[in-house]
């Protein structure tokens, strides 16, 4: 092998080794236990199996269904007019999809709302309005007008011109939107396990307790092959889907906003305070009831059962530093090979790189369990903390950085080698400087994603290296007035914490806050 | 009859037609002419009921039609790029009007729109897969299918090449007269614009003009700018 072809496989081995060892081993570990101890027929799994999976598929679909409707007004308005504030609505619809779901979980433990599926209903509306909102609207505004005129002039009411012309042309969008929400929904897990006490469990929520709890590990897997399954299904379902509606059209460039006049005032003033006041009301409570008493102060004193809560917030802080740079090299070394080399090898391992999104963080943090006992046993490390916290963001660096790389033209880099540069001197002198903004949003995301990750960190953090999220958990799963306000004051920093970093990142994207 | 008078439209603050004055008898083709920007289109969107008239009235065979909305007035509007409907077939874009209009044979008239247009057994095609002369065609037919009282063609013919333009001028000209439609066409060339109508509506800045056969805006142009545009 030539020493060229020795450089790129010392970029791929690393990304390959972290993934290898930390997402696909743990993953053959949960497939192998899940199918070999699998007994159907005996002591009733089929129907703990078909009670669970049951609840967790139509809980989100109701989900998503109520998610679309919920955004509708919202979209709807700032699809077709320019308004003062437009701009601002929009990115205060998008507050709730960028907060940790135990901070949302808390916001509804808040209201009052426990133990209910009105509550985990409402919450996963309140979390994913802004995913319908942001990616309906894209396309809603740049549909060409004279599409719609044409139909008015043949005689279309507007009724018949949405029934007949807007909805069919926003279907391609609407399915993308129902299908980020499905599953978002389909494996949520922070804010069933927070609302839904024991009585209700998505598949999420039954392989923690099963793995956590009850120490039932085969049982656990065998959910987890489930809940991959349902994964798959749904993602199947929307790649064929988007095969079959594909219609291809001209799409304006710029945006067909007009300002409103008449009814249309009175109805964009409706849909946009009605939501954003109803978006308000779970996160005043969260914070009104936070200063009522000294919960804060509270924060500092030692526990004998949960520790100073307000080392979490230093855990926190570390973790996602460290999950930050681990997240930062994989991810670039990774997004390098996908676009400098081409053919077969690089699409697989493109899509390698993706399955961790695909898959839920209580999958990764019950294979990191099940399987980092080999070749040495690591799973009492604090460290897994970061590690399970990169993995996650791994694919959000690698999105990040791919489109901008794939924009450097190859003559740059020709032009620079031909003029003596070394491969490695290449990537520094041209491609860095390129994508360093790119990779510092990639970077920031990592950043907020480790921030906010409950699902793998409930299975690797130990009580002494409690998160903000897990201690937030933890303080809510103990009675008590203080308890309960320690909670809510802690539930208010993680949402400032991510706030300031999510505004940074929004700046850096001049004004794009968050594209799905 | 069509009748515009002392038409204006202001969009976002802005005046785009002032004081439009015109009149088409029935049966007649009447091409409106100007440069780029001059009101052409929306002259058309103001007949169709698309955008707002802020002063003057529009009448259809001595009715006021200003406060009618656009799907109750019976017209056709062919739209300059034609505004396909992307996710319809072929027979379902031709076939959209008569349906909103409650035809009860649809299939049929469909067909014999198409025919006209001479695009048989184009009914069961995409859109997306037609070229530009076909795509022209199947919004042609769209248009005519509902047999409008009035039908106005915005830059029939803009999209298309030099040799394709010269047939379908012919083409589409033959199409209106068979009908015997009043017409309103819109364009920026002379030379389409003389071919395709009976009479020539001079537009600049947001105004008509000046009215007339050719021969009456040559022989008396009402300043250089009309002698000068019309050559």
């Amino acid at each position: 092998m030539s020493k060229f072809r020795w450089g790129w496989v010392a970029v791929a081995l690393p990304p390959v080794l972290f993934i290898g060892y930390f997402f696909a081993y743990p993953l053959t570990r949960i497939l192998t236990l899940g199918l070999s101890e699998l007994s159907i027929g005996s002591s009733g799994l089929e129907a703990r199996l078909f009670r669970v999976g049951w609840f967790t598929l139509w809980q989100a679909i109701v989900s998503t269904i109520l998610t679309i409707l919920a955004a509708a007004p919202l979209t709807w308005a700032v699809s077709s007019y320019d308004f003062r504030g437009r701009r601002l609505a929009m990115a205060l619809a998008t507050v709730p999809f960028v907060l940790p779901t135990v901070v949302v979980g808390s916001a509804f433990v808040a209201l009052g709302w426990t133990e209910s599926i009105g509550a985990i209903l409402a919450a996963h509306v309140f979390f994913n309005v802004a995913v319908v909102v942001r990616t309906v609207s894209t396309l809603w505004a740049r549909i060409d007008p004279r599409i719609q005129d044409a139909a008015r002039v043949l005689g279309a009411s507007e009724w018949e011109v949405f029934k007949r012309i807007t909805l069919p042309l926003l279907r391609p969008a609407m399915a993308a939107a129902a299908s980020i929400v499905f599953l978002f929904t389909f494996t949520s897990f922070g804010v069933v396990l927070i609302l839904g006490g024991f009585r209700y469990a998505t598949l999420e929520v039954e392989i923690y307790r099963q793995a956590v709890t009850l120490f039932d590990l085969p049982l656990a897997a065998t959910l987890a092959i489930v809940q991959l399954l349902g994964v798959s299904g749904a993602l199947y379902w929307y790649s064929r889907y988007q095969e079959r509606t594909a219609v291809s059209w001209t799409l304006e460039r710029g945006t067909n906003l007009r300002r409103p006049r008449g009814r249309a005032r009175l109805g964009v003033l409706v849909a946009t305070v009605g939501t954003l006041v109803a978006l308000a009301v779970p996160l005043s409570v969260l914070i009104s009831r936070s200063f009522t008493g000294a919960f804060y102060q509270s924060l500092f004193r030692d526990d004998p059962v949960v520790g100073t809560p307000i080392d979490s917030i230093w855990n926190s802080l570390l973790f996602a530093v460290v999950a930050m740079v681990v997240a930062t090299v994989i991810g670039v070394l990774a997004a390098t090979v996908i676009t400098r080399r081409h053919g077969t090898l690089s699409r697989w391992f493109d899509l390698t790189l993706m399955l961790p999104l695909g898959t839920s963080a209580v999958t990764i943090g019950f294979g990191f369990i099940l399987a980092l006992d080999w070749p040495v046993d690591i799973r009492a490390s604090i460290w897994l903390v970061p590690v399970a916290h990169a993995l996650v963001a791994v694919p959000f660096v690698v999105r990040s950085t791919v489109p901008t790389l794939r924009s450097v033209p190859p003559e740059t880099r020709e032009a620079a080698a031909v003029l003596g540069a070394s491969p490695f001197r290449v990537w520094r002198a041209i491609d860095l400087p390129i994508v360093s903004r790119a990779v510092l949003v990639g970077s920031a995301f990592s950043f907020v994603i480790s921030l906010g990750e409950f699902g793998a960190t409930s299975f690797v953090a130990r009580p002494t290296s409690a998160t903000i999220p897990t201690m937030i958990f933890r303080l809510l799963s103990r009675p008590g007035e203080t308890s309960f306000g320690m909670a809510m004051a802690l539930s208010v920093v993680l949402a400032l914490l991510t706030a300031g970093v999510v505004m940074t990142i929004d700046r850096a994207r001049f004004g794009e806050l968050g594209s799905f | 009859m069509l009748q515009v008078s002392q038409v204006d439209v202001v969009i976002d603050s802005k005046p785009i037609l002032e004081s439009v004055s015109l009149e088409v008898a029935n049966s007649e083709i009447v091409a409106v002419l100007g440069p780029s920007g001059s009101g052409k289109s929306t002259l058309l969107r103001a007949i169709a009921g698309l955008v707002e008239v802020a002063t003057g009235d529009i009448e259809w065979d001595g009715r006021s039609i200003t406060d009618v909305p656009p799907h109750k007035r019976g017209f056709g509007l062919m739209f300059q790029g034609y505004a396909l409907f992307p996710h319809m077939t072929v027979e379902e874009n031709v076939g959209f009007g008569l349906k909103m209009s409650g035809h009860t044979d649809v299939g049929r008239e469909v067909e014999s729109a198409l025919a006209a247009v001479g695009l048989e057994g184009f009914g069961p095609r995409q859109v997306a897969s037609l070229s530009g002369g076909e795509q022209q065609r199947v919004a042609l037919a769209r248009t005519l299918a509902p047999e409008p009282s009035l039908v106005m063609l915005d830059e029939p013919l803009g999209a298309l090449d030099r040799n394709l333009r010269q047939r379908l001028v012919t083409e589409t000209r033959q199409a209106l007269e068979d009908r015997e439609v009043t017409a309103i066409v819109v364009t920026h060339d002379r030379d389409e614009a003389v071919a395709m109508s009976d009479r020539l509506a001079l537009m600049r800045s947001g105004t008509i003009v000046q009215t007339g056969h050719l021969d009456e805006l040559l022989a008396d142009p009402v300043d250089e700018w009309v002698a000068e545009f019309i050559g």
